[in-house]
């Protein structure tokens, strides 16, 4: 190889504002071409696909008594499916992988902060899980229309409340994926904590307990759901449920005001965004 | 102008009770390239890795043109090309997008992106496939693009880990030429490799290290000279006569030769003394008594001899 080096280039490194916006562009652009992201797009069509089915054939009462009842049955049971969902496929191992496909050693031998990386890549993550979202909402506003004639305006409000638990979702994936240095294990860990531990502790500290669980993430996320509800319901509920022989059990069902869901999502958003992001500033490439 | 730098102090590497480096000083300063010698695990990639903020040191400092990298990443990486065993690059990029991102992270600007990444393919063979994704390439194809993006804008500073690994003997033939390239302009090659040859034919300096702590550093000769068993270099000649008994004579008698030794029927290796100086006098003598010298270079195997002496005992 003769050619000798004849490029002169005078750089100034860019502020981390802008390196942020550079690791989110080609990170966004890795995401919406990976094989991953043609599937997640599949799942959520197939997911609007069979509601749709569903409703048309069988009309269920329950979905067509009113526009409010439409939207809380159709949306409010489905949607934090997909979020948790979108949120390990484009967050479970989006910083356990800088390790283990050692894609971080392509990077942060760069002169760009850690953090540039990981927010840069948790907005690529958060884009591209929103057009999941985005997708079912427009699935979810056809059928609507469809129905209805329109949309009702706790819909817009359960949609925004639906976007912040998703940046929750993702900060919390990122966070466990920043913990695990192999992509499998932040993979399941996420899946498993996300989909069922969460779920299980919200019941198991309301229904044996008595405790109201307003520091499980899921319960602040009931809001999403609860806003559709005519009429919203209260906050503490307490039920006497018949047994055999005359004898009744006691159950106490909690639900998240706004407040306290936005609250409790907004808290979770930025405790596992901060950890997640200290984690990687101080994890090694070994 | 100030010349690049890259300076160790006391720097320290814990991993519970095994130590990776102990205190380690070493100053490189200048236009030149080092090579960084030592058996695995003496503390080689974790050196360049603290130099790059992959890992922290447990204590000590590591600067950049007198920049702690540990406290200024971005003042102290922001003329320096990296290289660091071998990358992986996101898959579903293209080279071209692959470049262009490190290309707009070391702040090239964004009229100038396009010719920069066109450029530093060109030079690592790469160009016809810049807008192959990276997912389809192979392993020498990658550590290509790794080059390229480690040059990518025209570094004072180049930390290399093992450069032509995973590469074919013509790609490795052909980044040993890019780092000669490099080293011709005002620039400071620092770059750790098991290849003894390798070190011997781009290197200036060397800096030997084990169990972390650094063991020698400075010019090939004189590391050479002063670790080797015998205090000498050798050096191999190449005449366009046939060696005789008489060459061999004559060539003992040469002042600053303490041996010879046929290798072929035109060449001979001289064991010689004195440094560079011993060798450029023994050079000039050659070519006065007229023995028809038509090569003279350092032999690649001195530094290789000498390496072996000194990590006998490592396993």
């Amino acid at each position: 190889m003769a050619q000798k080096l004849k490029f002169e280039e005078k750089t100034i490194v860019p502020n981390s504002f802008y390196h942020i916006t550079i690791m989110m562009l080609y990170s966004f652009l890795e995401y919406v071409r990976s094989r991953r992201f043609f599937i997640l797009l599949l799942i959520t069509i197939a997911i609007g696909m069979l509601l749709t089915g569903v409703v048309a054939y069988y009309r269920p009462q329950s979905f067509l008594v009113s526009e409010q009842s439409f939207y809380a049955n159709w949306w409010g049971e489905t949607v934090t499916f997909i979020i948790i969902l979108s949120a390990v496929f484009f967050g479970g191992d989006a910083i356990s992988g800088e390790f283990q496909n050692k894609t971080g050693y392509f990077l942060v031998g760069n002169p760009i902060r850690r953090s540039s990386i990981y927010l840069g890549k948790f907005l690529a993550a958060f884009c591209g899980a929103l057009i999941m979202l985005l997708v079912f909402t427009a699935m979810t506003i056809g059928n609507g229309l469809y129905y209805f004639g329109g949309v009702t305006n706790l819909f817009w409000e359960s949609l925004s409340f639906s976007v912040l638990y998703l940046a929750t979702a993702i900060g919390m994936t990122f966070f466990f994926s920043s913990i695990f240095k192999t992509n499998s294990t932040a993979i399941v860990v996420t899946i498993i904590l996300m989909l069922f531990v969460f779920s299980l502790m919200q019941s198991l500290v309301a229904n044996l307990a008595h405790y109201e669980p307003w520091f499980i993430v899921t319960y602040g996320a009931q809001i999403i759901n609860n806003v559709l509800m005519n009429p919203y319901p209260p906050s503490t509920q307490t039920t006497a449920a018949p047994l055999p022989h005359g004898q009744s059990i006691t159950v106490t069902s909690y639900n998240a005001t706004v407040p306290e869901g936005l609250i409790i999502m907004i808290g979770y958003f930025i405790v596992s965004l901060v950890t997640g992001l200290i984690l990687f500033e101080h994890k090694e490439f070994n | 102008m100030t010349l690049p730098s890259l300076e160790a102090i006391n720097l320290t590497k814990k991993y519970g009770s095994f130590t990776a480096l102990s205190k380690l000083n070493l100053k490189l300063e200048g236009s030149k390239c080092v090579g960084f010698l030592g058996p695995n695990g003496a503390g080689k990639t974790t050196t360049l890795k603290i130099f790059t903020d992959m890992i922290r040191p447990t204590g000590g400092m590591a600067l950049i043109n007198g920049i702690d990298v540990n406290k200024e990443k971005k003042k102290a990486l922001k003329s320096v090309g990296v290289l660091i065993e071998t990358p992986e690059i996101y898959g579903s990029l293209s080279a071209r997008e692959a470049l262009s991102m490190i290309a707009e992270i070391k702040g090239i600007s964004r009229a100038s992106v396009r010719k920069s990444v066109e450029d530093v393919s060109e030079l690592v063979k790469m160009k016809g496939l810049l807008n192959q994704k990276i997912k389809k390439m192979s392993k020498g194809m990658k550590q290509r693009i790794n080059i390229a993006a480690a040059i990518l804008g025209n570094p004072e500073i180049v930390i290399l880990d093992e450069p032509t690994s995973g590469l074919d003997p013509r790609g490795m033939s052909e980044v040993r030429d890019i780092i000669k390239d490099l080293k011709k302009e005002n620039r400071l090659i620092f770059m750790s490799s098991h290849l003894l040859s390798e070190v011997s034919e781009i290197c200036d300096d060397v800096a030997m290290i084990n169990h972390g702590k650094l063991l020698a550093y400075g010019p090939i000769e004189k590391i050479v000279e002063k670790f080797s068993k015998v205090g000498a270099v050798e050096v191999e000649v190449n005449l366009f006569r046939p060696v005789t008994g008489d060459t061999i004579d004559r060539l003992r008698n040469i002042k600053g030769v303490r041996s010879v030794k046929k290798v072929d029927s035109k060449t001979v290796l001289l064991q010689v003394i004195g440094g560079l100086k011993g060798q450029e006098e023994v050079l000039s003598r050659l070519v006065r008594i007229k023995l028809g010298i038509v090569g003279f270079k350092q032999s690649s195997s001195a530094l290789e001899e000498t390496y072996l002496s000194m990590f006998k005992e490592t396993v």
